[in-house]
């Protein structure tokens, strides 16, 4: 079998803080031209003590060899489910970096800054066309964020009405921020056990005068569509309830079905899952939030809105929840997001759904047989196996590190909990076949090594800087930063 | 489509493979009636060129430092970016990797959040920083999250003296968690009022939260805050808006605070019309199991190499689910970065020396208005590189002749505060030069004749 990973010259790299050197400077400013001050010595360090000193040929060298023990979407295939690892287009960096965008002041006021509000009305408005939603709030900061949104808009909704609930509604297929998120508003999390998918049945008999809302996520984290999606809507409205979705998978949806035509009431995007914002290493990410029209008078402040061609952040909006955070949000993320929708156009987003889902369906085709596929409906964007027919007392946590020998990013492990062992992958759209079937001939030459030399999976990764780590060790005497 | 590889027969021999005889039969599972009948209207797609010509008439629109003499402050602020970060940051390893699952591939991340924790430590005089937070006010929001957790007890005292827009964000997080938010009044030096605090702490207290520097950019003193809330037995939530600040100030830690929160945007983020930012958040070693968000701890491989991982994760949603501390579920990881490379850039003196600039600025700044008649500096606390303007003729027209002139002069705090039209908030940076300052100077003097 061929790999893709191989062992070259990988250079060690201390700490920051073991490297310092006293006196030396990395950074350099303009000689002061006004006179010193001095305040009270009791309001003043003598130093930041541990700080480093180090030139700037340390500084680079430094994080330029901590790159180098990385893997990003850009080094190779990254198919980790839910979350959507597509390439991320390189004039959207130069685009955010234009110096008026990148340099304007969050406080200047509305009628300098006309450029910025522009292209953050045109993305409430592409976003509304994508979703079906006839209102977005841009602010929230990820995913989560504009989960806490959207549930914080759902409660001050019941609120409206004089009908404070209690309850919400969770299938056990949800990411865990759901119920974090539902916990986080004051309500009490119901699971809902679904059977891949949810049902109309299971929803309704889990239905009552106390349940606020149900929160779906479709498609859901097994990769399949709630096919019900509009009668269960329409029973948690006649029950007095709201529906909120997840969007964490819009990826397979957009130009082929829109959320708001579903019934669905609130549902956030993720700018850096769908909409080809770089992840960042863990963020910054960006979660917009849209809402159907009974909806929007709680969105949170501000919202762009535009009046004969002039634009401005509207922030009096008496029934809004209020602010998620400072400013208007993650304007860099947005204007990227922006320029992705752009460069695609409404045919370009249509066309990677279909790859998405294409590429996902023929890893499906390529593995089902060999490893264990626990649902059967049509996959979409992701498609979830277990590691139940593996041999040699392999598990999925082995499968993935020999996967990283192979040169590629493992998939999502362990999730959703609904599947034990869980291996969860999502292509996106942006891999050729030619990437997909070396990444498949992998899978397959692995799930051969766990028969015939299972000590290749159990010890892997070989070929990596360092191999499997004492996470145990590291919980039990936390160490969170460097001491001499 | 530059960013879909497939050719016609790829999709031809896909299709085949899975057993399908068209894209679209593989969307059978979504009824016809939810299927979307007509093609999105959002547009042609934009060429390359194209769009950077849209992009870059769009930013024309924008006042920025390049086109303005800027003073603008309140909650970000125009400082120096050294070449450096940039450059360091597009290396795609680190923005196109995702959050560290798998950390024999993430060790350049993670080492780097171990560095970045331990910095904001050092700044802090904290023991434990987490990975970081979406950005200042919501850090804030977590802090008081964490306060009630820590302490069992309901009661938040805020200062009015915090950012407006992060007292707001602690409204809307505890909108629904039945928490009583008490709000502690401004004294004349323009900090927490002492003798309102003192009347409104009792043993129901989880915490009072106040500003180092506040928002008006006065230097609370920490100390007596911190006793006082103490005796209690509450936390102090301290909130750094302007962390270069603490290259010279005090460390809140050694000052008795026991969380410490704030916004790194100072530390070579791009203003970026808001975000992405950067939220830092420290504390105390026996409150490390109540924190919010990730941590990355230091431990070693099966062959005793250091190496780093996320840990104490069963505080996390996608452990604990509802019973986590927080809902989040990333961190602002590239920001972080760009904070860690600021930081080892400018180093033990770089801090103290930039520190030392804003302070100098602000002062030179500071001296000469209050000079000018028809101007006055209302509050009298010491401060670092903001300060409050008071302006006879009100602050809007004031602001407005210095715009006219090609200088944002300041933050009118009308925008937040009722019956402060007259005031405005000014900050002044390492970035501003002198003669900047003599001009805005002269510019508002201009209005006097």
């Amino acid at each position: 079998m061929k790999s893709l990973g191989t062992q070259g010259l990988i250079l060690n790299e201390k700490l920051l803080f073991e490297h310092s050197d006293p006196g030396r400077k990395g950074y350099s400013l303009p000689r002061l031209d006004v006179p010193p001050v001095r305040l009270p010595d009791a309001l003043v360090r003598e130093e930041v003590p541990g700080f480093p000193e180090l030139s700037e040929v340390d500084v680079v060298r430094h994080f330029t060899r901590l790159s180098t023990w990385n893997y990003g979407v850009d080094s190779g295939f990254y198919p980790l489910g839910s979350c959507t690892m597509k390439y991320n287009p390189k004039v959207n960096e130069v685009a955010a970096r234009t110096p008026g965008m990148a340099a304007a002041h969050p406080s200047i006021p509305d009628h300098l800054s006309q450029g910025a509000l522009a292209l953050m009305h045109d993305l409430q408005q592409a976003l509304a066309e994508i979703s079906g939603f006839p209102a977005v709030t841009l602010q929230p900061a990820a995913g989560a964020h504009g989960e806490l949104a959207g549930m914080l808009m759902i409660r001050a909704w019941h609120e409206a009405q004089g009908n404070s609930r209690k309850k919400v509604l969770i299938p056990d297929t949800a990411h865990g921020t759901n119920p974090a998120t539902a916990a986080l508003c004051g309500y009490e999390v119901v699971p809902i056990v679904s059977d891949g998918v949810l049902s109309a049945a299971a929803v309704a008999a889990a239905m009552d005068g106390e349940v606020a809302a149900l929160m779906i996520t479709n498609p859901n984290t097994l990769g399949l569509f709630e096919a019900q999606i509009k009668e269960i809507c329409q029973i948690v409205h006649e029950g007095g309830g709201l529906v909120y979705c997840d969007g964490a998978n819009l990826n397979a949806l957009m130009g082929i079905a829109r959320p708001g035509d579903m019934g669905i009431d609130v549902m956030h995007f993720n700018l850096h899952k769908t909409f080809a914002t770089p992840h960042g290493g863990g963020g910054p990410g960006s979660g917009p939030v849209g809402v159907t029209a009974a909806l929007a008078p709680f969105l949170p402040v501000p919202v762009v809105v535009e009046e004969q061609g002039i634009y401005r952040l509207e922030v009096d909006r008496p029934r809004s929840i209020g602010r998620m955070k400072a400013f208007a949000g993650h304007f860099g993320i947005m204007l990227r997001a922006w320029a992705y929708i752009r460069s695609m156009g409404g045919e370009g987003l249509k066309r990677a759904s279909e790859m998405a889902v294409l590429n996902a369906n023929y890893i499906r085709a390529r593995l089902e047989g060999t490893y264990h596929l626990p649902y059967t409906a049509r996959s979409l964007h992701e498609v979830v196996f277990s590691d139940r027919d593996l041999g040699g007392n392999c598990h999925t946590l082995d499968l993935a590190k020999r996967l990283i020998d192979y040169g590629y990013h493992p998939p999502t492990i362990y999730f959703p909990l609904v599947v034990k062992g869980a291996i969860m992958i999502e292509p996106t759209e942006t891999e050729s076949k030619e990437v997909i079937d070396e990444f498949c001939d992998a899978m397959l030459a692995i799930a051969a090594e766990a028969g015939a030399s299972p000590e290749l999976l159990h010890q892997a990764p070989k070929k990596t800087r360092v191999g499997r780590m004492d996470e145990t060790g590291a919980a039990r005497k936390p160490r969170l930063k460097w001491e001499k | 489509m530059r960013y879909i590889p497939h050719t016609a027969e790829d999709v031809r021999q896909m299709l085949e493979t899975v057993g399908v005889t068209s894209v679209d039969d593989l969307f059978a599972e979504i009824p016809s009636s939810l299927r979307l009948q007509r093609p999105l209207a959002l547009g042609e797609p934009l060429s390359e060129s194209e769009l950077l010509s849209k992009i870059r008439r769009l930013a024309a629109q924008n006042a920025t430092a390049d086109t303005h003499a800027s003073f603008l402050g309140g909650g970000a602020y125009n400082h120096f970016i050294p070449a450096v970060i940039d450059q360091l940051i597009s290396r795609s390893e680190f923005y196109t990797a995702y959050t560290p699952y798998q950390p024999e591939i993430s060790q350049g991340t993670l080492q780097a959040i171990f560095e970045y924790q331990t910095l904001i430590c050092q700044l802090t005089g904290m023991d434990a920083a987490n990975a970081s937070m979406y950005d200042g006010a919501s850090g804030c929001a977590e802090a008081v999250l964490m306060a009630v957790r820590a302490t069992g007890r309901r009661r938040i005292l805020l200062s009015s003296a915090l950012h407006p827009e992060y007292l707001a964000t602690v409204r809307t997080y505890c909108r629904y968690l039945d928490l009583e938010l008490v709000d502690v009044p401004i004294d004349a030096l323009g900090g927490t009022d002492g003798a309102a605090l003192l009347r409104l702490l009792d043993d129901r207290t989880a915490a009072l939260v106040s500003g180092y520097p506040n928002f008006f950019g006065v230097i609370e003193d920490l100390s007596v805050q911190a006793a006082a809330v103490h005796a209690v037995g509450g936390r102090l939530v301290t909130v750094v808006q302007e962390p270069i600040a603490l290259g010279l100030l005090k460390s809140p830690g050694e000052l008795g605070a026991d969380i410490v929160v704030g916004e790194g945007q100072s530390f070579g983020i791009p203003l970026s019309y808001g975000g992405p930012y950067l939220g830092f958040f420290a504390a105390r070693r026996g409150d490390i199991r109540s924190m919010p968000g990730r941590l990355v701890g230091q431990t070693s491989d099966r062959e005793g190499r250091r190496g780093f991982v996320l840990t104490l994760a069963t505080r996390e949603q996608h452990i604990r689910r509802e019973k986590a501390t927080s809902n989040i579920c990333s961190n602002q990881g590239l920001c972080a970065l760009m904070a860690t490379i600021y930081l080892a850039l400018l180093g033990k003196a770089g801090i103290r020396e930039v520190a030392g600039q804003n302070l100098a600025k602000a002062e030179y700044a500071k001296g000469k208005i209050a000079a000018l008649p028809g101007f006055s500096l209302p509050l009298s606390g010491a401060t670092f590189n903001e300060f409050v303007v008071e302006a006879d003729e009100g602050a809007a027209p004031a602001l407005e002749r210095l715009e006219k002139k090609g200088i944002l002069g300041g933050i009118p705090l009308q925008r937040y505060f009722g019956g402060m039209d007259k005031r405005f908030l000014v900050c002044v940076t390492e970035q501003n030069s002198r003669e900047e300052i003599d001009a805005l100077v002269s510019a508002l003097a201009g209005g006097k004749r």
